[in-house]
């Protein structure tokens, strides 16, 4: 039986692949899918919380719900973020964030 | 309640109303009707004159503790005082009748005259403080507008502006005179505070600032040094408003208003030595500049600044009754010089420069003949008006020391040798002019008023007509020394005139000094000039260095220069970016878990 630590370890393993892929690699989209899999190393944190959070007898579905709901979002917001990747893409022909600077002094 | 007083009072205020609502087109009706109202109001003066002695008021602004009430007060000051005010007005109004008869403001000029009337009539019938102040402002508003009558000359518009901020200046002290007053006693109501006054046990400072803040209202109002400048500019306007306003009736008010109040100077000997000397400086100073005047006008301006100075010495002097007698034969005199001159110079198209005039007496016969009693008038020839209303004064003067005996006797000498020269110059000799030499009389419209004023300027003094106005004056036997005086001083002061001036083309005497109002004027306009830009220096410094500099550009600075700063920051690489955000998260969270 899986307990409480053993999710939470999985979800720190993620997220820091996540955080790792964000810092390290320089294709803005690897970046993305990195910051994807930190959103979900976070979710299933949640969802370990809430499988454990027990009352009455019964984890909390409360949380459950919300993670879907959460996926669900997500997947909007990875649209939008593919969009704007794909324009930026359009605008500097490259997908390479060390060209992507000119917001710089 | 006697509705005799309201009447008088009100009578002129609605002329003014209607001609300024309803006939402003239509000048005749327009004069008609103004001189209707102040007929109105003289005889009804003549009517209170006969009645009791009373004192009426009613509410008119409740505020719990303090009331603000509206009334009259008729006694034998305010009734000789309505005499005066609307019988010289009524005259004043007929002989402008004449005078302003081409001009094209009349209906403007008449209501300006009517609310004079209504404002001046306002401060003799009241009865407590507040009532007096409305009126006494009142007064000043409609004096800037009869000063500014021809407001296209500048120097007229000039001069209302000047006679308004000047008179400004002494009745925002007699505001404060007014709420010391009122602050110690509680009550503003004449009847109450010269029962109490004495008998609040205040201390003598504060009676003493008191009574020199009341003061000084009296002392812009009447023209006193060194708030005297503006009286002389005041003749900027048509000449019955001088003789009306600047000689008979407004600059009287002073006088008035402190003879009224006269309960609040007795108590303090210092207030009254401020007063008698302020007094006697403004008569000597304006006796001596009214002796090198050319402008026929600014001649008798100054002679009334002189004669005020004489009413309010004798206040000084503790004989608030002298100074009123003063005052009521003093109207009658100087508004029959005033208009004399007014006669003159309609008769010469504008011209008041005394050394154009000349043989006027075959020509004018009426304005000499007149003129020549209201300049005894005021020399002090006995029998006439003005010796015997002076000779109360230099009797009170002698009585009290002989300084200032001696000074009221070099202004008595002055006054009789610039009233000489006047008349020397402006009616006697050869015409100085081609305009004198065409001269002719005035129309009946302006003559006779000239001969209904020389009758009290004749009579008004002797004391079987004075007895009738001042019943108080107990009829002490007159001081024979004072007599002599008064005799001698006004023989030599004349002669000395008519010596030095007769036959004479140009003035043989020439004091810059004196002609220059020893420099007052131009002091004046220097210190205000100086003040002003002392000011605005100090205004620009603050603006440019505080203002600007400090506060407006050191903000937008500051500002900016932490964006400089912070600029740096921005260094565009996006990873860096997200390890200082992952590093902060990481310092925050062990901040918060560990270091507490």
């Amino acid at each position: 039986m899986a307990t409480l630590n053993d999710y939470l370890l999985v979800s720190g393993l993620l997220f820091t692949i996540g955080f790792a892929g964000v810092l390290l690699r320089r294709n803005i989209l690897i970046i993305f899918m990195a910051l994807e899999l930190m959103l979900n190393a976070a979710n299933l944190s949640l969802v370990g919380f809430s499988r454990f959070h027990v009352r009455a007898g019964l984890p909390d579905y409360n949380a459950q719900v919300l993670v879907f709901f959460i996926i669900t979002v997500a997947a909007a917001e990875v649209a939008v973020g593919l969009a704007v990747i794909v324009a930026l893409f359009r605008a500097k022909q490259t997908t390479h964030i060390e060209d992507l600077n000119s917001l710089k002094f | 309640m006697n509705s005799a007083p309201w009447i008088i009072l009100f009578a002129p205020l609605f002329a003014a109303a209607a001609i300024a609502i309803a006939t402003q087109p239509f000048k005749k009706v327009s004069s008609y009707i103004s001189v209707a109202a102040v007929a109105i109001s003289f005889v009804f003066s003549l009517v209170v004159f006969g009645s009791p002695d009373q004192d009426v008021s009613v509410t008119w602004i409740d505020l719990g503790s303090f009331q603000v009430r509206f009334g009259y007060m008729l006694d034998s000051f305010s009734k000789t005082m309505l005499f005066i005010v609307t019988g010289v007005g009524l005259l004043i109004h007929v002989y402008s009748l004449g005078y302003m008869q081409e001009d094209r403001g009349r209906s403007r000029y008449f209501a300006g005259l009517s609310l004079f009337m209504f404002s001046m009539l306002g401060i003799v019938l009241a009865n407590n403080f507040i009532m007096m102040f409305i009126f006494w402002e009142l007064v000043g508003v409609s004096s800037y507008i009869l000063i500014g009558h021809w407001f296209d000359r500048p120097s007229a518009a000039d001069a209302a502006n000047k006679a308004f901020i000047v008179n400004r200046i002494g009745d925002f002290g007699f505001m404060l005179g007014i709420l010391m007053v009122w602050s110690a006693s509680g009550t503003v109501m004449f009847d109450e505070l010269s029962s109490k006054w004495t008998t609040l046990g205040l201390g003598a400072g504060y009676t003493t600032i008191a009574a020199l803040m009341i003061f000084c209202g009296a002392v812009g109002k009447s023209a006193q040094f060194p708030l005297h400048v503006w009286l002389p500019d005041a003749m900027e306007g048509p000449t019955p408003v001088s003789a009306l306003i600047h000689a008979a009736t407004m600059v009287a008010a002073g006088v008035y208003m402190l003879a009224r109040v006269f309960f609040l100077f007795a108590g303090s000997g210092t207030a009254l030595m401020v007063v008698l000397w302020i007094g006697l400086i403004t008569s000597l100073l304006a006796a001596l500049m009214a002796t090198q005047q050319d402008d026929i006008k600014r001649i008798l301006a100054y002679s009334t600044l002189s004669q005020l100075g004489l009413m309010v010495s004798a206040i000084g002097l503790g004989v608030p009754v002298a100074a009123l007698f003063h005052l009521f034969t003093h109207a009658f005199f100087k508004a029959l010089l005033f208009l004399g001159a007014g006669s003159v110079i309609h008769s010469l198209h504008n011209e008041q420069n005394i050394w154009q005039m000349g043989g006027l007496q075959k020509k004018m016969p009426i304005t000499f003949w007149t003129f020549l009693i209201g300049t005894l008038a005021l020399a002090g020839c006995p029998p006439l008006a003005g010796f015997w209303s002076k000779d109360g004064i230099v009797a009170a003067a002698f009585e009290f020391n002989a300084a200032s005996g001696l000074v009221i006797s070099v202004i008595n000498f002055f006054t009789a040798f610039y009233m000489a020269r006047l008349f020397c110059v402006a009616f006697l000799g050869a015409p100085r002019s081609e305009i004198a030499g065409h001269a002719h009389e005035s129309p009946p419209v302006m003559a006779a008023p000239l001969l209904i004023l020389a009758i009290p300027s004749l009579i008004a003094g002797l004391p079987v007509v004075s007895h009738i106005f001042f019943p108080e004056v107990e009829s002490s036997e007159p001081s024979i020394p004072a007599i002599a005086v008064s005799l001698a001083v006004f023989v030599g002061g004349t002669l000395a005139g008519f010596a030095l001036y007769r036959g004479k083309s140009s003035d043989p005497l020439d004091i810059p000094l004196f002609e220059n109002r020893f420099y007052i004027d131009q002091f004046y306009a220097s210190l205000v000039k100086w003040t002003q830009d002392a000011l605005a220096g100090i205004a620009s410094f603050v603006d440019r260095w505080v203002i600007d500099g400090g506060i407006v550009r050191g903000l937008g600075g500051t500002t900016w220069g932490f964006g400089f700063a912070l600029r740096f920051l921005q260094i565009g690489n996006l990873q860096a970016y997200a390890f200082l955000f992952g590093f902060g998260v990481v310092l925050l969270l062990y901040l918060i878990l560990f270091a507490s």
